[in-house]
């Protein structure tokens, strides 16, 4: 433990000094939070859907999958809301997974770049507790600055004056599994996708746009979300968070792999 | 070189300074190379070595010999193909963990966190080799290394010199017994590189054992009880000074006010006199040995009426051994290689 401790203040003492990830660390999950709170704000005062209750807005078509079960017991105004907040939440959760890469493209990759890592592999660290350690110091600030952001979010929603009904559905248990649970495992997915990428390449940037790809499947669930094929609800969260835990152990294993001693020193160019 | 020379050579005479440290028998590093990892290259081809507690060893060699990638084998970095190794005891590929404990690397680049301070960059290290006091520890290499003032300067703004130094002391920091330099001065101005070197002498004196790759022969010759000439397999091990009497032998010149042609038969018809030229009026003769010999030519000498000026012993430098090693090498590669084609043309 005491070793991934180090790994980890020694991770941020470099990566943070660093301004353009210290940039994106405090940019992405402000403007995340920002602009789902202005445009609710402005539903919120607003009369979009007031008369029309959820079961007209089915009949009319206007409600995708399954969202007249969610809308239950919602006013049309607030079903409206729910629909759009489901994409910012959405956008929440894909957070972990772009933070991270920021962090481990620059950690791995810049290793490599200094030659650091050499020293760093003759000491009696275990290869698992130096990945471990770069892991975690990737995961821990973009899984805090999400659950901070979604924190600040949600007293925001009490400040722009959303309705009660609207707030239950965002801290229902839904997505505060998508947020506590699923959220990290993305982060540990993206870490190890960019600990694959970096083996591969020597640029750091290249190692952060390359990671970028992993957002693609993710945008492929929002727009299944928009065109009504999947319905975001408690099971789907369920069966996500099986599903890439299953693909974020094996991905760990895999990293194991890639991060061996002789594959680092005599193989990443 | 003759053949014969060479296998002298390869006899690995021993310097005996204490129990060996380093023991490495039948070592062998075998990488797969290729976009299919098909092909094979021989990196360390059967290293046989002991090296004894406290000696400095320096392992010559050229570019691309093998030398880094043998001492990150030793070091437990990347593993053995075949063989095996000791530090101290402790064998690679079992015990990496307690090896990487009880050896220090300064490895070829620096390697230093640009961003962080000479002192948070020791401070890493001082807590993954668990040292228990680390701030003392600290404080002393950094003074001892002349990095004192600039210990909370980042490391990207020192220079090359300053750099190696900050290395040597991350190397050192957790006193281990078994130091290994991977060229320790290359690129450094003379002062930083005396710098380096002296504390190099420092740790001798401490009695460390120090494996030491490098380029630079007179630096071998001026730390290293016994160097190694390396080219993917141990070309000759030994003193610098022995390594020097097997291949050239002794050389002694006499500086004569009149050499004549009939003082050169007389000393020439000296049996153990084993090579006789003449350079205007100095003599240069092979000898064995040359304290026993010197007296006897001396007589004849001044017998055929010469006037003796002066008498010395030439020193034939390391680096002339050295090429002459990776010559030689290089040629029954070569050699070697023509054959094969022969024989695959037969």
């Amino acid at each position: 433990m005491k070793n991934i401790r180090t790994i980890i203040k020694k991770e941020w003492a470099e990566v943070f000094k660093r301004r353009v990830v210290v940039l994106i660390m405090l940019l992405v999950p402000l403007l995340f939070t920002l602009i789902p709170l202005v445009m609710l704000g402005v539903m919120s005062n607003t009369s979009v859907g007031g008369d029309v209750s959820p079961e007209m807005l089915a009949q009319s078509g206007s409600l995708p999958g399954d969202m007249e079960a969610v809308c239950a017991g919602l006013s049309g105004n607030d079903c409206m809301q729910v629909m759009m907040v489901i994409q910012f939440l959405l956008m929440f959760m894909m957070m972990p997974l772009l933070l991270p890469i920021t962090i481990a493209a620059y950690s791995i990759v810049g290793e490599k770049t200094t030659r650091s890592l050499e020293p760093l592999l003759a000491t009696p660290i275990t290869t698992l507790e130096l990945l471990v350690g770069k892991c975690l110091a990737a995961v821990i600030p973009a899984v805090g600055a999400t659950w901070a952001s979604f924190a600040l979010f949600n007293i925001g929603l009490i400040l722009v004056k959303v309705s009660p009904g609207v707030r239950a559905y965002i801290l229902g248990p839904t997505w505060l599994l998508g947020i506590l649970v699923l959220g990290p495992i993305l982060a540990i997915i993206a870490v190890n996708f960019a600990l694959y990428v970096s083996s591969r390449v020597s640029d750091p940037r290249m190692a952060e746009q390359v990671s970028g790809v992993l957002i693609f499947p993710f945008m492929g669930v929002i727009l299944a979300q928009l065109a009504g094929v999947i319905t975001i609800n408690i099971k789907f969260m369920l069966l996500s968070i099986v599903v890439c835990a299953l693909i974020a152990v094996g991905m760990f294993y895999l990293g194991t792999i890639i991060f061996d001693r002789e594959n680092i020193l005599t193989k990443w160019k | 070189m003759p053949a014969s020379v060479l296998n002298t050579l390869q006899l690995h005479r021993t310097v005996r300074l204490g129990e060996p440290m380093i023991k490495t028998q039948d070592l062998r590093k075998i990488f797969k190379i290729g976009k299919k990892q098909k092909e094979t290259l021989v990196a360390v081809d059967g290293l046989n070595l002991q090296i004894a507690e406290g000696e400095v060893f320096g392992f010559l060699g050229p570019n691309g010999a093998g030398k880094t990638t043998t001492v990150r084998m030793l070091t437990s970095l990347i593993r053995l193909s075949s063989g095996s190794a000791e530090i101290n005891g402790l064998k690679v590929g079992v015990d990496d963990t307690e090896i990487r404990r009880n050896v220090g690397i300064l490895t070829e680049s620096p390697g230093l966190y640009e961003r962080l301070t000479a002192e948070q960059n020791l401070r890493i290290f001082a807590e993954l080799y668990g040292i228990p006091e680390p701030e003392k520890a600290i404080n002393k290499y950094l003074s001892m290394l002349d990095l004192w003032d600039r210990r909370m300067d980042a490391a990207g703004t020192y220079s090359k010199g300053m750099r190696q130094k900050l290395a040597v002391a991350r190397a050192i920091l957790h006193e281990p017994k078994v130091l290994f330099l991977d060229e320790p001065t290359t690129g450094l101005d003379p002062e930083a590189a005396k710098t380096v070197r002296d504390f190099i002498d420092e740790l001798k004196h401490q009695g460390r054992t120090i494996f030491m790759c490098t380029h630079n022969l007179d630096e071998a010759e001026r730390h290293c009880d016994r160097v190694g000439i390396f080219k993917q397999r141990l070309l000759a091990l030994d003193k610098p000074s022995a390594l020097r009497e097997q291949l050239f032998g002794r050389k002694v010149v006499f500086h004569l006010a009149n050499a004549t042609s009939e003082m050169c038969a007389a000393v020439q018809a000296l049996p153990e006199v084993k090579t006789l030229e003449k350079i205007e009026n100095k003599l240069l003769l092979s000898l064995d040995e040359p304290e026993k010999m010197n007296p006897v030519i001396t007589r004849v000498l001044v017998d055929e009426g010469a006037d003796i000026l002066f008498i010395g012993e030439i020193k034939q430098s390391l680096e002339r051994v050295y090429l002459e090693m990776i010559r030689s090498e290089d040629s029954s590669q070569t050699k070697k290689i023509n054959q094969s084609v022969e024989r695959n043309r037969v």
